[in-house]
């Protein structure tokens, strides 16, 4: 815990924009015309345990529903609409997956795969899964900054 | 397919035949309007051999229990009219090939109707009695009495003509990408048929079977209301059973299988 804040100060020190911990929010990303992202979304590095659990879980990132991953294995049920997501943290630079998770259309254009870090331009949001509209207020980006840090996190632990 | 899915064992069962006697078709060719397949596969295809075969023998589809109920409902008087369905129609055989034409242009109307509107349109005009909701027992019960009289006939629903609009109307709602996952019915049923998404083998989304006795609900199911749930899984807010979009979406859908046998009431999972 000591060592991950140590971590995090010398992260924002280095970007030194604002506090340590500043977030930032999903309209204010700056994505590289490759669809990169440089600056971690939270300031505080991320966690690949609780990465790999916002993967696993329906009611968060379900990113097994799409990808097959086997680290995973013990995570029923992963689908096949994306690719296999082995080796991820060899094909891409932690700016390039953080770019992907969190906006994966300024990467691969058009592509199948949710924005999960991106809060405007639905046709028709709905407030979760229930059917109904979302208010504003209701509208939340599909994971959290740190959720998407974590996840990253974890993409980066898949070498081959 | 993966280690991790729920495995496919190669698929035996590869012909619809009902009761031993009546073959199905469940694969041809795209009909032309369909620009980015050339072959069409009934929902039948995707499911495994114990849930196809719970659709081979009337005996063992639990639709047809809905369908008995339906068929007392047409022979009992309602409204104040004092009739039922079968003073008029005598039985349900005479609405054979009805089905695979439907959503269709009604001129007196002016509009494309569904199945529903024509019962309700009875009910409440010819009968004088209540509408039934778009979704209730009464109205799929109804509806799988009438479709299973076209069991067998290849789906035709006309596209052109009148009916021309409300399926352009349809096919746009058909690649909008909806909600906050942003998927249209193209990016599951035309990109990704075949594939798993998390447990789901998914199928082309097609209609034939409609209403389709679903074994996780237990129940029939309406076209609309699987519309509903398909679009709410893409986090959106759906359109209402009965709406405007839905009818067109309906017509659209159904163009999408024109050729594939109807097989109301089908089993899915
Ligand atoms: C609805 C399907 C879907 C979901 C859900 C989904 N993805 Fe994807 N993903 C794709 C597709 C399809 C691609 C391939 C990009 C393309 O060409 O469209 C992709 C590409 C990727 C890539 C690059 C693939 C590589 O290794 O070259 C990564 C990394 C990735 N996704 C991670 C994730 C993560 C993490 C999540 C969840 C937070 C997720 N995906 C959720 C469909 C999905
Ligand atoms: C009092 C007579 C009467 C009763 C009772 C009646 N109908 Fe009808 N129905 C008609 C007439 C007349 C038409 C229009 C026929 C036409 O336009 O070809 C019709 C049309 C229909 C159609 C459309 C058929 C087509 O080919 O377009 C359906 C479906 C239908 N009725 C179902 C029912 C059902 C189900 C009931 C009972 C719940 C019922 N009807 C009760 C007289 C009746
Ligand atoms: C996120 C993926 C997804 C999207 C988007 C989606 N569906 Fe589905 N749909 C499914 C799944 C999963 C099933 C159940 C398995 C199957 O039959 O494909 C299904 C089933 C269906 C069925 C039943 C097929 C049968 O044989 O019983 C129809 C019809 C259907 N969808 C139509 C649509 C329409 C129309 C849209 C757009 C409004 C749509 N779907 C959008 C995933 C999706």
């Amino acid at each position: 815990m000591k060592r991950q804040a140590l971590i995090g100060t010398i992260a924002g020190l280095a970007f030194a924009t604002g506090p340590a911990t500043a977030e930032i929010m999903a309209e204010q990303v700056a994505f590289t015309e490759y669809g990169e992202i440089e600056q971690s979304l939270s300031g505080t590095p991320g966690d690949p345990a609780a990465g790999r659990e916002v993967m696993a879980s329906r009611a968060l990132g379900n990113c097994v529903a799409c990808h097959m991953v086997s680290d995973m294995s013990d995570i029923p049920f992963h689908g096949e609409v994306g690719p296999m997501l082995d080796g991820a943290g060899d094909r891409w630079t932690e700016a390039q997956l953080r770019g992907i998770v969190a906006n994966a259309k300024m990467t691969f254009e058009g592509t199948i795969m949710p924005s999960y870090y991106k809060k405007s331009g639905y046709i028709r949001p709905g407030n979760a899964f229930t059917g109904k509209a979302a208010t504003p207020e209701q509208l939340e980006t599909l994971l959290t900054a740190q959720q998407v840090e974590d996840v990253v996190a974890y993409l980066m632990t898949l070498t081959e | 397919v993966t280690a991790f899915g729920l495995g496919t064992a190669a698929h035996a069962i590869d012909e619809l035949v009902i009761n031993g006697e009546e073959k199905l078709v469940t694969e041809t060719a795209a009909p032309a309007h369909l620009e980015n397949m050339s072959t069409i596969r009934s929902g039948w295809t995707f499911r495994t051999d114990e849930t196809k075969s719970l659709q081979m023998d009337d005996f063992d589809n639990p639709g047809m229990i809905f369908v008995d109920k339906a068929i007392d409902a047409w022979n009992t008087a309602e409204g104040a009219a004092e009739k039922a369905c079968a003073d008029c129609h005598s039985g349900p055989e005479s609405m054979k090939g009805l089905r695979a034409k439907l959503p269709k242009w009604n001129e007196d109307a002016g509009e494309v109707w569904t199945m529903e509107m024509y019962v309700n349109d009875c009910r409440t005009n010819r009968m004088e009695a209540e509408a039934w909701d778009w979704n209730s027992a009464d109205m799929r019960n109804m509806t799988a009495l009438i479709g299973l009289q076209s069991r067998g006939m290849p789906m035709d629903v006309a596209i052109d003509g009148p009916a021309q609009s409300t399926w352009e109307k349809g096919k746009e709602i058909y690649y909008t990408r909806y909600g906050q996952l942003e998927l249209a019915c193209a990016n599951c049923h035309e990109d990704n048929y075949d594939n798993y998404i998390r447990a789901d083998h998914l199928s082309m989304g097609m209609t034939n079977g409609f209403p389709v006795y679903r074994l996780k609900q237990a129940d029939l199911v309406s076209q609309h209301n699987r519309f509903r749930g398909c679009i709410r899984d893409t986090r959106a807010e759906t359109f209402g059973m009965g709406s405007p979009e839905f009818i067109a979406l309906e017509l659209y859908v159904a163009s999408r299988g024109n050729g594939l046998s109807v097989e109301t009431p089908a089993v899915r999972n």
